[in-house]
């Protein structure tokens, strides 16, 4: 442990004093909007801002934890914030996508429509996602997530002229206030009779068993739904695409991630502990989330809306670990369950990373073809050079492939799920090999999935003639996702760098760590026990460069030189149109087949005409979304109903409100009386 | 300190104000309904006055002379004009018949004195009684202004219930004049506003049967 410093608290001013920073800069961005130098005075403080903030949190993971006091919001309680090591790493997180989006937008915030919709609520959305991570109350808590919650409502809503945004915007403020409500319940049962809302008194508290697994369900529903874990996702796919693309790199890849930053922090540290099926429930979520939400990617054909959902998969991914480590730790297995929440937490940082990357992204094809439509994208591997290049390392990313970064996290939580699969309570012995069988088929489908994604939008000739005439976006873009790119890449080379710095967290939560992996000679991961397993990303990373570079020399060097330009897939096809290549539905029709048949009811009707007949054959492919059908749909009907129902109250007489009136008195008289 | 005496009169006139409000209910003439609310407010005012001889309180005196002023003369009096210058229909047509609503009435009694008497145990047995008397007149307006068609009935109920309402203020000891003074000219405000209103519907509807107000806004009873 290092030194204390002289004034203990400074990194926790430190730090507040750039949220403020962010607020004030959401203030001039609202009277400068409009101004030329508004988009670089906005984006550009922002980007120092999180730079900032993203240190701060990595020294907050080495400093013991700091409280802080000031006399804001409520009079007499004032607001509470604290720094440690858990809030640290959320704080790197989030701002490391803040950061990188910031760069992002200074390039990407030129096409922007309508900047007075976007500046001013930006750097607010930033300043909250930080506050939350920092409040060490239940009201500065909610009070930041409400916050974060209207920022990212009204950023959501900056191209509010499609008729779709709007209906986003409003599916959206409706699961956003449920899982307030939500959060605000479990807090209240958190807090107990006493009502002390501060966390260090419902640290201390330990609630009973059910009043604690109520408290936790409630907390996971409200950071569930937030985080998109199925079936609360519904508003997911539709929000995060809607935004511009900087906002939905924010909110895919950060927002989620202060979710789980909720639910670690309720369940990990304000929570004595909750029962154990309590961790069954959260791994099944976990693994059915992670498998629905890759397959509702595969079926998707926007390249924004299948990002979102596969960020459906990811926060299962996510939560499967956390799920393991609350059952691990409810065995009393302090070391599996450290192993499982660092790798869960290194997920979270992993797909920050490429979530954010793959966002930016097909914000740069948006911007240089003007769709999102697999279907009428194609071939700009040879126009956009660098966005592709970099694309396709978060695509592998995304997929688990090694070196890189996210193999590791699923590699570890594999170890963890492989370290146990013998836990007494009925419930594991079911959960844990089904959650393994669904993490492997989540990432095989992930894995189809961004094969699709890249395949259809960067390789294969162009669809349009906007993609024919594509353009690569700025050098600002290209910056940022470039240096995602490589960290995507460095963290998978030397992931116990990561390892080590989640130490701490692990350490706080769970009162043990992994060991150093920073000792083990030739940065080696090695999770548990050498002789279990290991992994070494450079050996990897080392193995795949000299294999492809002799390949790529050894073709160079004995192929023929007479470079030859011929007709592609001449064999049959004389009239070559780009329509006749695999589209993004033709390559998932396979899996739709196989999975969406029962599973989503997708089903393809083929009309051809009769001979004879010039009309086009035609193909129709439906897909419904039983979710949407089973479980929104009835809900949403019975709300109408009632309250067409209740429509009737507002035309009465005078005479009969005064009766209802009345009759309400005497009712509660009645009730009073009976009661006594 | 309270001797017996004091204590009935106390409670005799707040029964005789409870007694006003029942008769309210078996009224079925406007210029009979009026003149049962003018003696409700005497029964008021001297209800008030003894409270301001009991507590040694002069300035109840001067909330005495107000409701006797107020509420006993000028308002019944400017009701009646109403009730003559828009020569208005003197029956009141009621929505519940007569029988159920003395039922109901008796009802409300019973049910202010079961919640009224055990939560009052503390206070002294004038106010507790008179508290638990001013809520069935509170009740009964109430009573009245939802069974009545007529404006003019339903104001005489807005009326009574703030007869209640004086009465359960001026039993707690410790009531300002200043706010004795301000309910009573808010009273009149009221009234003034729902006279005009009053006036207002009847040149434009040609009744003040408030059920007009409800047809024109183009609903169904």
């Amino acid at each position: 442990m290092p030194a204390v410093p002289s004034h203990p608290t400074l990194l926790a001013e430190l730090v507040l004093l750039a949220i403020a920073a962010l607020l004030a800069t959401g203030l001039a961005g609202a009277v400068r909007a409009r101004a030329r130098d508004g988009r670089v005075l906005v984006y550009g403080a922002c980007l120092v801002l999180c730079v900032l903030l993203a240190l701060a949190g990595l020294a907050a993971l080495a400093v013991p934890p700091t409280g802080l006091s000031l006399p804001l919001f409520l009079p007499w309680v004032g607001a509470r914030f604290r720094l440690d090591p858990l809030a640290g790493f959320f704080l790197f997180v989030v701002n490391l996508g803040g950061a990188a989006a910031s760069l992002y937008a200074l390039g990407y915030g030129r096409h922007t429509a309508e900047p007075e919709r976007v500046l001013p609520f930006y750097p607010v959305f930033l300043a909250a996602m930080n506050l939350v991570l920092v409040a060490a109350d239940a009201f500065g808590f909610l009070f930041a997530w409400e916050l974060m919650s209207v920022a990212s409502w009204a950023l959501v809503l900056a191209h509010h002229h499609e008729p779709r945004t709007r209906r986003a915007g409003v599916l959206y403020l409706l699961m956003a206030t449920l899982s307030g409500l939500t959060l605000l319940l479990g807090f209240g049962l958190l807090a107990g009779p006493a009502g002390d809302y501060s966390f260090a008194a419902m640290r201390a508290a330990h609630p009973s068993g059910w009043i604690a697994a109520l408290a936790l369900m409630l907390v996971l529903f409200g950071a569930g739904a937030k985080a998109g874990l199925v079936p609360l996702h519904v508003w997911l796919p539709e929000a995060h695409p809607a935004a511009p693309s900087h906002v939905s790199a924010l909110m895919s890849g950060v927002m989620t991630k202060v979710a789980v930053y909720a639910f670690v922090r309720v369940a990990f540290d304000l929570l004595g502990a909750p029962p154990w099926w309590s961790a069954v429930v959260v791994l099944a979520l976990g693994g059915g989330t992670a498998v629905l939400g890759v397959l509702y990617a595969l079926m998707e054909s926007d390249l924004k809306r299948l990002l979102a959902y596969s960020t459906v998969e990811n926060i299962g991914i996510i939560f499967l670990g956390l799920g393991l480590a609350m059952a691990f730790r409810a065995d009393g297995d302090a070391i599996g369950a450290a192993l499982a929440l660092t790798a869960a937490l290194l997920h979270v940082f992993n797909h920050a990373l490429f979530k954010s990357l793959l966002f930016m992204g097909a914000g740069a094809v948006q911007t240089a073809t003007g769709t999102r439509d697999l279907n009428r994208l194609g071939g700009l591997i040879h126009r956009m050079r660098v966005t592709s290049f970099v694309f396709l390392i978060g695509c592998a990313a995304i997929s688990g492939l090694p070196p890189l970064n996210g193999f590791v996290s699923e590699w570890l939580i594999f170890q963890a799920i492989l370290l146990h699969p013998d836990l007494p309570q009925w419930g594991f012995k079911v959960m844990l090999p089904a959650d393994g069988a669904l993490l492997a088929l989540a990432a095989a489908l992930a894995a189809a999935c961004f094969v699709k994604a890249f395949g259809i939008a960067f390789l294969g000739r162009p669809r349009s003639d906007a993609a024919a005439a594509a353009r690569e976006v700025d050098g600002f873009s290209r910056a940022a996702m470039a240096g995602l790119a490589a960290l995507c890449l460095l963290a998978g080379i030397f992931p116990g760098v990561v390892i080590d710095a989640l130490a701490p967290v692990a350490h706080l939560l769970l009162g043990t760590r992994l060991p150093a992996q920073l000792a083990v000679p030739w940065v080696s991961v090695v999770p548990v026990a050498a002789a279990r397993s290991s992994y070494n990303g450079l050996l990897i990373f080392l193995f795949v460069a000299a294999a492809s570079g002799i390949t790529v020399a050894a073709i160079h060097r004995f192929a023929s030189h007479a470079l030859r330009r011929a007709p592609a897939w001449d064999c049959g096809f004389p009239n070559a149109d780009p329509i006749t290549q695999y589209t993004a539905d033709s390559f998932a029709q396979p899996i739709r087949r196989v999975f969406a048949a029962s599973l989503f009811g997708a089903h393809e009707d083929v009309t051809v005409p009769p001979p004879g007949d010039t009309a086009p054959a035609r193909i129709v492919k439906t897909i419904r979304d039983p979710i949407w059908d089973w479980g929104y749909a009835p809900v949403a009907e019975w709300v109408e109903r009632t309250s067409l129902t209740l429509n009737r109250l507002q035309f009465l007489t005078i005479r009969r409100y005064l009766g209802f009136v009345f009759a309400a008195l005497v009712v509660l008289l009645l009730a009073l009386a009976l009661w006594q | 300190m309270m001797g017996g005496f004091a204590f009935d009169v106390a409670h005799t006139l707040a029964g005789l104000l409870v007694l006003a409000s029942l008769t309210m209910l078996y009224q079925n003439r406007l210029v009979a309904l009026i003149n049962v609310l003018a003696a409700q407010s005497v029964i008021l005012s001297a209800s008030v006055a003894w409270q301001a001889h009991l507590q040694d309180a002069p300035d109840l005196f001067i909330t005495a002379a107000i409701a006797l002023g107020f509420k006993a003369v000028f308002i019944p009096w400017a009701l009646r004009r109403i009730v003559v210058r828009l020569g208005l229909h003197r029956e009141i047509e009621t929505v519940v018949g007569i029988g159920p609503t003395m039922l109901a009435g008796m009802g409300l009694i019973a049910l202010s004195m079961e919640v009224m008497l055990p939560v009052t145990s503390q206070v002294d047995p004038v106010a507790r009684q008179d508290i638990a008397l001013a809520l069935s007149v509170v009740l009964i307006g109430l009573l009245v202004m939802v069974t009545r068609r007529n404006a003019v009935s339903q104001v005489v109920g807005f009326l009574s219930i703030d007869n209640g309402i004086s009465l359960a203020a001026t039993g707690a000891r410790g009531m300002p004049l200043v706010v004795e003074i301000s309910v009573a000219f808010s009273v009149l405000v009221a009234f003034i506003v729902i006279g005009i209103f009053l006036f207002r519907i009847r040149e434009r509807f040609d009744t003040v049967d408030s059920g007009a107000l409800d047809a024109f806004r183009g609903d169904r009873r």
